[in-house]
């Protein structure tokens, strides 16, 4: 049996889609296979981001619709063993899926997986709640700012009464923080919220923090998952979250304030 | 001494009350639909009685069933009416609901049971508790997150926060072992005795029985910090604990 996260966050733009490319590939890269479903039907981007959109044929809702087998559609990923991407389309809307549907394919999945990642759509409707209905954990993805940490709030109780598991009174879903765009200058200027303030706010335990980064920027428009960037410190930061899903402990990186050096500061860096 | 199937009780149970001031059969019904709008969940199926003592001019039949039809779609249980002895309407022994004492005369009067009427193996024992059926409380384990809205019959308490947007309601006291971010409103069904505490006063709304309070006064007074609100002369008071 395949393990299904959800990536979700309820607000938009805050990094769902870039965390479940690294997460995803973070996960394959340890040896596990690996799926990763894109659940934003009419808005497709997680194939963009993987650098595979030249390779779309088929998608999600054409298996759903049974117009395709799963392994006319899933893509392989060509940098990583093991990763694949099960793509949204792009002409449908979120009315397009079902949960029959969904629920077949996660089965069927499930069979050859060790993971599923699901990326959800921004929102708390329709195409929000099939990407989390199934899952066994969430990792909500939130930035340190007012309204996304009330969003984030929002979907965990959503994932707390409207999933599988709580509507069958199961044990509740896995929940992580993975808190993304953080800048610990604006941080230690007061204009954004502290890794302690969105804890204090969500109280989940946290995956991770990934600071804001030009790495990721620039990964997204190459088409790679920004974890493959093992120079960037955001890629790194990716790297901890995976290892720490996986139930290692590792400190958390990147929280401080970097002193400038006396010749960047005289450059004016 | 019995073997019946039964036992009679009496109890006292707390309803809503309509008291109807001026007849408008549109206007009440807005008025209500809004109410419920605010908080649906409290309303629905709840019991109501109509109160007519208040009205200073008669109502036809027509227009008190139709109130009752009315009332009935909106979702409420009309458990029965009341109207003030000395003006009872003709027909009042038409109407198809309950006709309930005044609230201040408690008892029906009844003829009293003389001991040569009763026969010498019955004995008849008439017990009347008056006295309120305490509501099991009710206890979340979980953050109550944005959006969520939780109601207990009885007292609600709460193990760990209530987050800003979500809204907490009890018909008694609400306990919030956490950070009250939230809306909390205690005695909503109108007890003035109902209470509110929690261990750090973050609120965006506490309310006792309808008189409430936001979260730019009470920052005055005790912010993220515990504290405690009750009714006093029908004011509130926040108090640190």
């Amino acid at each position: 049996m395949a393990k299904i996260i959800v990536v979700t966050s309820g607000k938009g733009g805050v990094g769902k889609t870039t965390s479940s490319a690294a997460i995803g590939t973070g996960i394959a890269l340890k040896g596990h296979k690996t799926v990763i479903i894109d659940f934003d039907v009419g808005l497709r981007n997680l194939d963009l981001i993987m650098g595979c959109e030249r390779r779309v044929v088929y998608d999600f809702v054409n298996v759903i619709n049974k117009e395709a087998t799963l392994s006319q559609t899933l893509i392989k990923d060509k940098r990583t063993k093991g990763l694949f991407i099960l793509p949204a389309s792009q002409t449908r809307d979120k009315d397009a899926l079902t949960i029959e549907g969904v629920q077949e394919v996660l089965e069927e999945l499930s069979k050859e997986f060790d993971y599923i990642i699901c990326d959800s759509p921004a929102g708390i409707e329709k195409g929000a709640q099939m990407a989390l209905y199934f899952a066994d954990a969430a990792i909500v993805v939130t930035n340190p700012e007012v309204s996304s940490v009330r969003d984030s709030d929002r979907i965990l109780g959503i994932l707390q009464s409207k999933s599988k598991r709580a509507e069958e009174g199961k044990e509740p879903i896995e929940e992580h923080l993975l808190l993304t765009r953080y800048h610990p200058e604006r941080v230690a200027l007061g204009e954004m919220l502290s890794v302690s303030d969105v804890e204090d706010i969500l109280a989940i335990p946290l995956l991770g923090v990934i600071p804001e980064s030009e790495a990721v920027l620039k990964a997204s428009n190459q088409g790679t998952p920004v974890i493959l960037e093992t120079e960037s410190e955001a890629g790194l930061a990716y790297t901890d979250a995976v290892d720490r899903l996986m139930g290692e402990e590792k400190p958390l990186r990147f929280l401080e304030v970097q002193k400038k050096g006396f010749i960047k500061r005289l450059l004016g860096g | 001494m019995t073997d019946s199937g039964f036992q009679l009780k009496g109890s006292v149970v707390t309803t809503i009350l309509l008291e109807i001031r001026s007849f408008s059969l549109e206007g009440i019904v807005t008025q209500l639909e809004k109410k419920i709008a605010q908080v649906p969940n409290f309303f629905n199926q709840a019991p109501i009685i109509i109160d007519l003592s208040k009205m200073k001019r008669g109502i036809r039949i027509e227009d008190f069933e139709a109130l009752i039809t009315a009332i009935s779609t909106l979702g409420l249980s009309v458990i029965g009416w009341r109207c003030d002895p000395d003006s009872l309407p003709v027909w009042h022994a038409q109407v198809s609901i309950a006709l309930l004492p005044a609230s201040k005369a408690r008892a029906i009067n009844m003829a009293p049971v003389t001991s040569a009427e009763v026969s010498p193996d019955v004995v008849v024992k008439t017990v009347v508790e008056e006295k309120l059926i305490p509501q099991a409380t009710k206890v979340i384990t979980k953050p109550i997150r944005s959006g969520q809205q939780v109601y207990a019959e009885g007292d609600l308490i709460v193990l760990t926060q209530v987050s800003a947007g979500a809204e907490v309601l009890a018909d008694g006291n609400i306990h919030v072992y956490g950070a009250l971010r939230g809306r909390a409103l205690a005695g909503v069904k109108g007890d003035t005795e109902a209470r509110i505490f929690c261990k750090s006063m973050e609120a965006e709304l506490v309310s006792i029985a309808g008189n409430f309070m936001l979260s730019d006064a009470l920052q005055k007074i005790v912010w993220k910090d515990s504290a405690q609100v009750y009714l006093a002369d029908e004011q509130l008071e926040v108090v640190p604990l």
